[in-house]
């Protein structure tokens, strides 16, 4: 790993400042993706701003249809928060199935979203769960926030302050997880609203993105046989592997989504 | 080279490090605290684990200047006054180790989990052990070592 210069800024307009000022600045969350990269030295930053001790990013807040949970906190503090678990049920299980207990007590989703892993959980729970990333200059609906392989519609200079789900009638995340690493080879958010449901899926394709098939199909009825047989997805743009081909994570899109609709009836 | 200052195994640290230090740098290479081991340095196999304020990390993926203002406890400071911890205790008891290569990280992380979960069933047992592999297989024992463990500390909380 390459040496850099590291701050721990305690204000979101210091950690602005030190980035503006860096030739190569770097945001650092958990680090539980970003150092991997940095050992690979596959990123060579020349400062390393760490926020995870800014006070105005930490906490989750519960506002009637909205939790809004800081940029810093933890997958760990997600997954065992009182009011996540009451409102968003399955926000609060994805949380507790991210990595493992180490990864979920340092990672935090300001950083797992600004990373934009394509087989991260958070990406299918922010599109299901009809979010909104905050950041220290605007809101950037869940819909227009991936652009890519770990790619996002932030600024390079911008920094994620918090992430506002809208509380749903039901929800359920459904992951077939890779054995070795633990990432989704497939996970699907599914969230029934009373004006429709919303369908994110995350680890099939360069980026999380939507099933509007399955969320027409699913408004009028929220049953996991409302999927059929005759719904697939196609494999033409999905991610192969030598784990999972184009055609395998094609297939496992409407199993896994008849999981996540018979999760969130169950409760 | 920047200064961190922290409290290891209830001792004051102050040391300077170079910013790129891992923790487990820290422990091993300059506090000689070698009971953390290193095994696959990506962050999967759990083998260096340690708590840092309470919480199990991987400190092969922590630099050692996150850690400045924590508290930090590896295998080294789980004995008290020459007396096992009762996890400690229970690995001994239940022979819950092989090589013993990824012991000190399995004790690390199952004391969290008896201290944050301490209704923790066998199913939740092996999944809070999802990111500390034993290269030997050895789970079986593994797993009954904390179970036991976690009914020990109920017996002595009633």
């Amino acid at each position: 790993m390459r040496d850099f210069q590291f701050h721990r800024p305690s204000t979101v307009a210091d950690a602005l400042r030190i980035l503006r000022q860096a030739s190569q600045g770097k945001l650092l969350g958990g680090g539980q993706s970003f150092l991997p990269v940095l050992k690979l030295d596959m990123a060579e930053p020349s400062d390393l701003i760490s926020v995870s001790g800014i006070p105005e990013l930490r906490g989750i807040r519960s506002d009637g249809q909205q939790v809004t949970i800081g940029a810093a906190t933890s997958h760990a503090e997600v997954a065992r928060s009182a009011e996540v678990r009451a409102k968003i049920a399955g926000l609060a299980r994805l949380a507790d199935g991210i990595g493992d207990p180490q990864v979920r007590n340092r990672g935090t989703i300001g950083g797992s979203l600004a990373h934009a892993d394509p087989a991260a959980d958070y990406p299918a729970a922010i599109l299901g769960l009809s979010a909104t990333v905050k950041t220290d200059r605007r809101s950037i609906a869940a819909d227009s926030f991936f652009t890519g392989l770990f790619e996002t519609a932030l600024e390079p200079d911008e920094i994620i302050t918090s992430v506002s789900f809208t509380v749903p009638q039901r929800s359920a995340y459904a992951k077939f997880a890779s054995h070795a690493s633990r990432y989704a080879v497939v996970g699907v958010m599914v969230a029934q609203y009373a004006g429709g449901v919303r369908v994110g899926i995350t680890g099939a394709g360069p980026s999380a993105f939507r099933w509007k098939q399955a969320e027409d199909a699913l408004s009028i009825r929220f049953s996991a046989d409302a999927i059929t047989a005759g719904m697939t997805y196609p494999s033409d743009d999905l991610t192969s592997t030598p784990e999972a081909s184009a055609e395998y994570r094609a297939h496992l899109i409407p199993v896994m989504t008849r999981r996540a609709v018979q999760a969130a009836l169950a409760g | 080279m920047i200064r961190v200052t922290l409290k290891v195994n209830k001792r004051p640290v102050s040391i300077e490090v170079e910013p790129r230090t891992l923790l487990v740098e820290l422990l091993r290479d300059k506090l000689q605290l070698t009971g953390t081991h290193v095994g696959c340095d990506t962050s999967h196999c759990g083998a260096c684990v340690v708590h840092v304020d309470g919480r199990s990390v991987k400190s092969c993926t922590m630099l050692a200047v996150e850690a400045d203002g924590a508290t930090v406890t590896t295998i080294e400071g789980l004995a008290q006054g020459g007396k096992l911890h009762p996890m400690q205790d229970a690995f001994h008891q239940h022979h819950a180790l092989q090589c013993g290569f990824c012991t000190p990280g399995m004790i690390m992380s199952a004391v969290e989990l008896v201290e944050t979960r301490p209704t923790a069933d066998e199913h939740e047992t092996r999944e809070w052990l999802e990111g500390n592999f034993c290269r030997c297989t050895g789970y079986h024992n593994i797993v009954k070592a904390i179970l036991s463990c976690r009914d020990a500390m109920k017996e002595k909380s009633a």
